[in-house]
């Protein structure tokens, strides 16, 4: 079938061993590390390990294509942005300023702006893997185990879980209607202008809107029905007790961000200088 | 032992919120420990508004006024609360696929007991205990839409199973089964009350299934009232069943036919123990007066051909194989079969949402492979099964106009093109009414008319009449045979047997992909192989001729069907 996005992708490897809270503490760990640092180095190697454990993961690239690129669209839009708005951030930063291309009013190139962007791009890049792996490689259920585990209160762990797992059902319910009205003459191809795309879009968006209304009508009477929300607390099914690989798992995340701080020690701030 | 009465309504009345008149009247009702009850009635009877007052979505969850007494085990339950009714009421819902929380069979049954704070060891013990029950045990770690239907029902019966419930609600468990797999629900139920010591009221319009095996009580419900509330004999003996839009088993029918039941208080609820030394001769005299109708076997060219047409979506995994079908101008043909058989991807083949991997669909003689989703959209006619999922308009009117507007045509074409349809599918008095102001069926109507109006020559129904009351089903039927009757050709994709036997003259079974068998109803039903290959279920009536050592009862079958086709003739 075609591929669905955000869904649980069943495979057998450690990462998916790992329990969910120790996946989800790693992706803290290491996605607060790429957010908080400038340092290349540091951004680099978080990258290569991303990179590494994408690979241990056995998930596959195309798998994840459409969200992968959906985010390197944000990363293009968001880098275009930053040139627009601030051109001349690096210089700011760095102190320096070594321009690459002659200006065009304010507009000019320089090595620190480059230099900066590649590590914003990099904490993207770094970042994308852990992220988009912890969801699609936890049980939704054990999802919102983790979450709840955690200190996150387990009604709303339960939301955000639920969500994640009717996502596949509103796909199915988009492309049955979405082909249900093409077959009764909207176009919705390249053909047709964009205002007509976008006025037909919306026949497509209300049924589903209803349909989905109709979903979580059912299933929040079925959790009432089964008495959710009844205690403060409530037990989990899916519990896992941490193990030796989970403790292995933190404390490499653990690791690596305290290795970011100390690299901010060094640096004396959280950006690496390479033009002084 | 006198028996403990478990569930006592006294003078309940009941009046959502939500609307202008009360939903329930003046319900007197006791249900003792041990029973099982079956309650039908129509839709919009009420019946559904009294399972949501046992399990506490009323007035708990639906707001509402509740005046007279509802106890539940002695306890008024309007000092309880949902959750409190929740262990002592399980409810299995319709909803085959959207009443799991889990994704795990094992961790849906947990459900409840997560929620009630138990022990992971307890819990999992309890689990497998409940499991057991439903014999899923070994499916625990299976992910529940990976299931069959009647597996997944087995699921969500597990689920309420695991709170020691004494009472066990299903609220029209048959809607979504093939009608094999229903019939096994029903001897689960049956298992659930003689092994399980449970209370087990069924709610549900298919009385034929549900008496399948034997019930102590029969509720007839109609406007917010209790009708009757008496023994499965008494009411199937009565008038009361067609009185108010109950379809009969069929093989009462035909004994009510022959005349066998005029003053008789034999007891039929079972067709192995009926009267046959009186029945037979009856039955014979009555067969005897019904002439078959020689079928006109000229057909022109046909209209639609499949020639080995394959369908899959991995190589190693055909959903569809060599498929040779000829479809001819103005028939009613329905498709059956088994859940997940291919039935649902045969439809998106013809209508051009999927492409076939191999073979060929010609109209007319011409192949149709290069059509675009929308060319195709103009030969044959999707009606998906939930007319919600069709709708994007505010208004009846330009629903319907609304596939014609892609077409450019000009705007008094389209207004007489609209109306015209709207004239045929009887909607027309309506048509500036918003759609949300029609009843399901109404809708249901307007979805065909949306496609109608591109005047397909094929239309095809996916399930038209799942979840839909007998009377809504029967004016739906009508109007799709008066559709036929002006040359649109009908594909119905269906589980329900009496769809297929009652209207259509020519039924396609599906079994894992390929067609087994292209015949008259009545041929299929009187072939016992073929019904348990395609998960398909036995028609009374083919018990019937059994017990009455009728030799031919494909015959016999065929007879009935043309002399209630008649019956129902006169009546419109």
């Amino acid at each position: 079938m075609s591929g669905e996005l955000l869904s649980y992708i069943e495979r057998d490897s450690v990462i998916h061993r790992l329990t969910g809270s120790a996946k989800l503490i790693c992706f803290l760990l290491l996605s607060s590390a790429a957010m908080l640092t400038y340092d290349t180095r540091v951004l680099l190697s978080i990258v290569l390990i991303s990179i590494i454990i994408f690979k241990i993961s056995k998930v596959k690239i195309r798998e994840i294509g459409f969200i992968l690129a959906f985010i390197l669209f944000f990363l293009v839009l968001n880098n275009i942005a930053i040139f627009l708005f601030s051109p001349h951030q690096g210089t700011l930063i760095y102190g320096t300023s070594h321009p690459i291309t002659g200006s065009i009013g304010r507009y000019s190139l320089t090595l620190e702006q480059l230099f900066y962007q590649i590590n914003i791009s990099l904490k993207y890049i770094a970042v994308i893997p852990p992220a988009l792996l912890f969801i699609v490689t936890t049980q939704p259920s054990e999802f919102a185990a983790s979450l709840n585990r955690v200190g996150v209160s387990y009604r709303l762990a339960y939301s955000v879980s639920i969500a994640l797992r009717y996502i596949p059902d509103v796909q199915r319910d988009f492309k049955t209607i979405a082909l249900s009205q093409q077959a009764r003459g909207i176009d919705m191809s390249r053909k047709a202008t964009i205002p007509t795309r976008i006025k037909n879009a919306s026949s497509i968006l209300l049924p589903l809107i209803l349909s989905s209304l109709d979903r979580i009508e059912t299933i929040s009477n079925v959790m009432e029905l089964r008495g959710f929300g009844k205690h403060k607390k409530r037990t989990w099914y899916s519990f896992q007790p941490i193990t030796k690989r989970d403790i292995i798992a933190i404390v490499i995340s653990l690791v690596i961000f305290l290795l970011m701080i100390a690299f901010m020690f060094i640096n004396q701030g959280r950006f690496y200088n390479p033009f002084l | 032992m006198t028996k403990q009465p478990l569930i006592e309504f006294q003078n309940v009345n009941f009046h959502y919120n939500s609307q202008a008149e009360a939903t329930l009247l003046d319900i007197n009702l006791t249900i003792y420990e041990g029973e099982k009850v079956c309650i039908v009635g129509p839709s919009g009877s009420g019946k559904s508004t009294l399972v949501h007052l046992l399990n506490g979505l009323a007035p708990f969850a639906y707001d509402g006024e509740l005046t007279g007494s509802l106890k539940i085990r002695g306890k008024e339950t309007r000092e309880l609360d949902i959750f409190s009714i929740s262990l002592l009421v399980g409810t299995v819902l319709q909803d085959t696929d959207g009443q799991f929380i889990g994704i795990t069979v094992g961790e849906d049954i947990a459900f409840a007991l997560e929620n009630n704070t138990i022990a992971l060891e307890e819990m999992r013990e309890r689990v497998a205990h409940a499991a057991t029950i439903v014999d899923m045990a070994s499916f625990l770690h299976a992910r529940i839409h990976e299931l069959s239907g009647g597996q997944k029902q087995r699921v969500a019966l597990a689920g309420v199973l695991v709170n020691d419930i004494d009472i066990v609600l299903f609220d029209e468990p048959l809607a979504n089964l093939d009608p094999a797999s229903g019939l096994s629900a029903i001897a689960l139920m049956d298992e659930l009350q003689k092994k399980e010591q449970k209370t087990v009221l069924i709610v549900e319009h298919r009385l034929e299934d549900v008496l399948s095996k034997s019930v102590d009580r029969i509720i007839l419900m109609d406007q917010g009232r209790i009708i009757a509330n008496t023994t499965p004999n008494d009411i199937l003996t009565g008038t009361l069943l067609p009185e108010h839009s109950i379809r009969e088993p069929l093989y009462i029918k035909a004994l009510k036919y022959a005349g066998c039941l005029v003053g008789e208080t034999m007891d039929v609820t079972d067709i192995n123990q009926l009267d046959v030394k009186s029945f037979a001769p009856k039955i014979q005299q009555w067969l005897k007066t019904i002439q078959i109708e020689e079928k006109d076997q000229v057909q022109s060219s046909p209209l639609l051909q499949l020639k080995d047409l394959s369908f899959h979506y991995q190589e190693n995994n055909p959903i569809l194989k060599n498929i040779n079908l000829a479809i001819h101008q103005g028939e009613m043909i329905s498709i059956v079969g088994a859940n997940g058989t291919g039935k649902s991807t045969f439809g998106k083949l013809l209508c051009g949402f999927e492409k076939p991997t191999a073979g060929s669909i010609e109209f007319n003689g011409m192949d149709g492979a290069n059509d675009s989703i929308k060319e195709r959209g103009q030969r044959v006619g999707f009606v998906l099964q939930n007319p919600n999922h069709m709708f994007s308009k505010q208004l009846i009117f330009d629903e319907v106009a609304f596939g014609l507007q892609q077409q450019n045509l000009s705007a008094p074409e389209i207004k007489e093109r609209v109306e015209e349809t709207l004239k045929i599918c009887g909607l027309y008095p309506f048509r500036n009414w918003p759609i949300s102001a029609l009843s399901y069926g109404q809708k249901k109507r307007l979805s065909i008319a949306s496609i109608l109006v591109l005047e397909p020559s094929v239309i095809l129904l996916d399930e038209p009449t799942a979840g839909q009351d007998y009377k809504h089903t029967t004016e739906l039927m009508t109007f799709l045979e008066s559709l036929q009757q002006r040359g649109v050709t009908i594909i119905l994709i269906t589980h329900d047997m009496h769809i297929m036997m009652e209207y259509t003259k020519r039924a396609v079974v599906l079994s894992n992909g390929t067609i087994i068998a292209d015949s008259s109803p009545a041929c299929i039903l009187a072939d016992h192989q073929l019904i348990d290959q395609a998960h398909l279920k036995q028609s009374s009536l083919f018990a019937l001729a059994n017990v009455l050592d009728i030799t031919d009862p494909a015959q016999f079958i065929e007879k009935f069907i043309q002399y209630d086709r008649g019956v129902r003739f006169n009546e419109r």
